[in-house]
């Protein structure tokens, strides 16, 4: 009982400290970092839930399911994120340049 | 025979249906449109045979592999789902049309001719696998898959957010997607502390184990939270506009008429029938009040804005406020059940919404943008647009015959008897201001402009303007089709017919 209660509260943490930092931080990378932990956290509790001592009835097989579906889901979804984050850091990098360019594109003897 | 008509194995056509048409798109990128065509009908048809079975048979319940919960994982059918699932193939048909004609007519210009070709060979794809996930969401019966089918429409919405490539559509829907995963995780640890409790995870034999037990509260408050984020309710709907006004044109119509509608239907069965019995009046109260203040505060944000398609956005905020509205009230609609005026409202919304943001991309299509300032003389050159986006305008304000004029008159007649008349002052305030955004727009659309400066542009293909036409006059007449929605709701309207057989408290 007291290993389940421990598990648990580590996980109640985790999720606790990752929204934190979700709501605090603003770069992108550490946005996807604190969902990560998130995640983390509520796997631990799942797993603390299936937790049975050794010798004392069979171990409950659904939250170990639900926790490979949810890593999975937790992967693909890290790798989409990642993605959109690389475009919108490439696509702003690229409008600033532009922009720092256009002055000295005017300017010029061109036009 | 396994495919007679009163088979339940139909169920799972929906969901694997769409999933394969997914990965189809990406294997043949030229024939995406016929596979999704035919895809979309052969939904609706499966959407009409399963409400032809609901009437014959009753509620069913499929269990895929014939494994019986609480290992394997049922799907079921009832009178809600099924008009939900009628209502996203509706429109996912209407929609695949618009999309056709819209990447037809994108695809003709010269210049960016290719960029809308790459757009479209994604946007295929993850339309089929969002329509799955939907179809998934409103059949399932059991709440970690239901997680499963919220994280699919997650990604594809998301994916399908970030479509345009502008800067300003990536940052929105990265921030969609951080919303919605935030959502989805929160939602998850409700369904831990649920199961920690109950021990199952199926909806039907969870259906009377909900007991006022401090895990089970907690995971009431947790699992609303997730799905209240992902539906844009008021404080929580920041992430709405941006998100939806930057997407391609067919890519807001999915986003406003049916995704956060899968959020909602989620929130509304849980409120409803998991939890019936430990909702108390004052969370009820609660979840009203932030409905009104999403009516007004989403109505006059659309009053303020400057762009046809972020008013449009704004106005999604304001009329989802009308779902939540139902909930204090629903303690004291009598007769009938709860579920009408809502599905009511998300139906007119759905189809009407969609009208919306069609007519706004076929604007926007035509003169290049959308500025509310600038759209005088539409009327002249897009006749058949405006006269949608007018009817649609129309169904949201709520007038006789369209649905939400029902669903309006049960809440009105529902807040007067029950003397919460603040309510009903909040319901016509609503209103009110969606006729000022509705007509503000109006009035530009028939000013003849003074100047003869229209540009010769290529007209619009009837697949633009026709789908947005019919669903507009879908939602108007919605109400003339009540009686027989009605009867279909009553069917099988499991949780509260079990849980309050004398009405409700």
């Amino acid at each position: 009982m007291i290993t389940t209660l421990l598990y648990s509260l580590t996980g109640l943490i985790l999720f606790g400290m990752g929204l934190f930092t979700l709501i605090i931080h603003s770069h992108p990378l550490r946005k996807i970092l604190a969902i990560n932990v998130m995640a983390s956290g509520v796997f631990l509790i799942l797993i603390a839930t299936a937790y049975t001592p050794l010798g004392q009835g069979e171990i409950d097989p659904v939250p170990h399911a639900m926790v490979l579906t949810g890593i999975v889901v937790s992967v693909s979804v890290t790798a989409l994120a990642l993605i959109l984050a690389c475009r919108v850091q490439e696509t702003s990098n690229r409008t600033l340049r532009k922009k720092t360019k256009q002055p000295k594109n005017t300017k010029g003897p061109k036009s | 025979m396994i495919f007679l008509a009163d088979s339940p194995s139909w169920m799972i056509t929906p969901v694997i249906l769409p999933l394969i048409a997914g990965l189809l798109c990406f294997l043949f990128s030229r024939r995406t449109f016929v596979i999704a065509l035919i895809t979309a009908l052969i939904n609706l048809f499966v959407a009409c045979l399963l409400i032809y079975q609901l009437l014959v048979f009753g509620t069913i319940r499929y269990y895929i592999g014939g494994w019986r919960p609480p290992i394997g994982i049922s799907l079921r059918t009832d009178g809600p789902a099924l008009l939900m699932l009628l209502m996203t193939a509706v429109t996912g048909l209407a929609i695949t049309l618009y999309a056709r004609g819209y990447f037809s007519y994108r695809i003709a210009d010269p210049v960016r001719g290719s960029r809308h070709q790459h757009q479209q060979r994604y946007f295929w794809p993850l339309w089929m696998l969002l329509l799955a996930g939907l179809n998934g969401l409103f059949l399932s019966g059991d709440i970690f898959n239901l997680y499963v089918t919220l994280e699919l429409i997650g990604i594809s919405a998301a994916s399908l957010a970030a479509l345009s490539g502008k800067p300003a559509s990536q940052r929105a829907s990265f921030r969609y997607l951080l919303i919605s995963l935030l959502g989805s995780l929160t939602y998850l640890l409700g369904i831990v502390f649920f199961y920690r409790t109950c021990g199952v995870l199926d909806l039907g034999v969870l259906q009377n184990t909900a007991i006022n037990e401090p895990g089970i509260r907690a995971a009431l408050a947790l699992l609303t939270v997730g799905l209240l984020l992902k539906t844009a309710l008021v404080p929580l709907h920041f992430w709405l506009p941006p998100a939806h006004a930057n997407a391609l044109a067919p890519v807001s119509v999915i986003l406003s008429a049916l995704v956060v509608k899968g959020s909602f239907y989620l929130l509304f069965r849980f409120w409803f029938e998991l939890f019936a019995p430990i909702v108390t009046t004052s969370a009820l109260n609660f979840m009203g009040t932030l409905g009104a203040i999403a009516i007004l505060w989403g109505g006059i944000q659309a009053i303020r804005q400057q762009r046809l398609k972020l008013m449009v956005a704004y106005s999604t905020v304001s009329q989802l406020g009308y779902l939540f509205i139902a909930f204090p009230l629903s303690r004291t609609l009598t007769g009938v059940p709860v579920w009408s005026a809502v599905i009511f409202i998300a139906l007119t919304h759905a189809c009407a919404k969609s009208a919306m943001f069609m007519a706004a991309g076929n604007v926007y299509l035509h003169l290049g943008h959308d500025r509310i300032r600038n759209l005088d003389g539409v009327r002249a050159s897009l006749p058949i647009t405006v006269f949608a986006y007018g009817i649609a305008g129309v169904s949201l304000m709520g007038l006789p015959p369209s649905g939400a004029f029902i669903a309006k008159w049960m809440l009105l007649t529902s807040s007067i008897d029950s003397s919460q008349w603040w309510w009903a002052l909040v319901i016509m305030a609503g209103s009110l201001l969606a006729m000022v955004y509705v007509f503000r727009v109006m009035s530009h659309f028939f000013v003849i402009p003074k100047r003869e400066s229209l540009k010769e542009t290529t007209p619009l293909s009837p697949l633009l303007e026709w789908p947005a036409l019919i669903l507009a006059l879908i939602a108007l007449f919605l109400s003339l089709l009540a009686p027989w929605l009605l009867h279909i709701l009553s069917q099988g309207s499991t949780g509260l017919a079990q849980l309050f057989p004398g009405g409700l408290p």
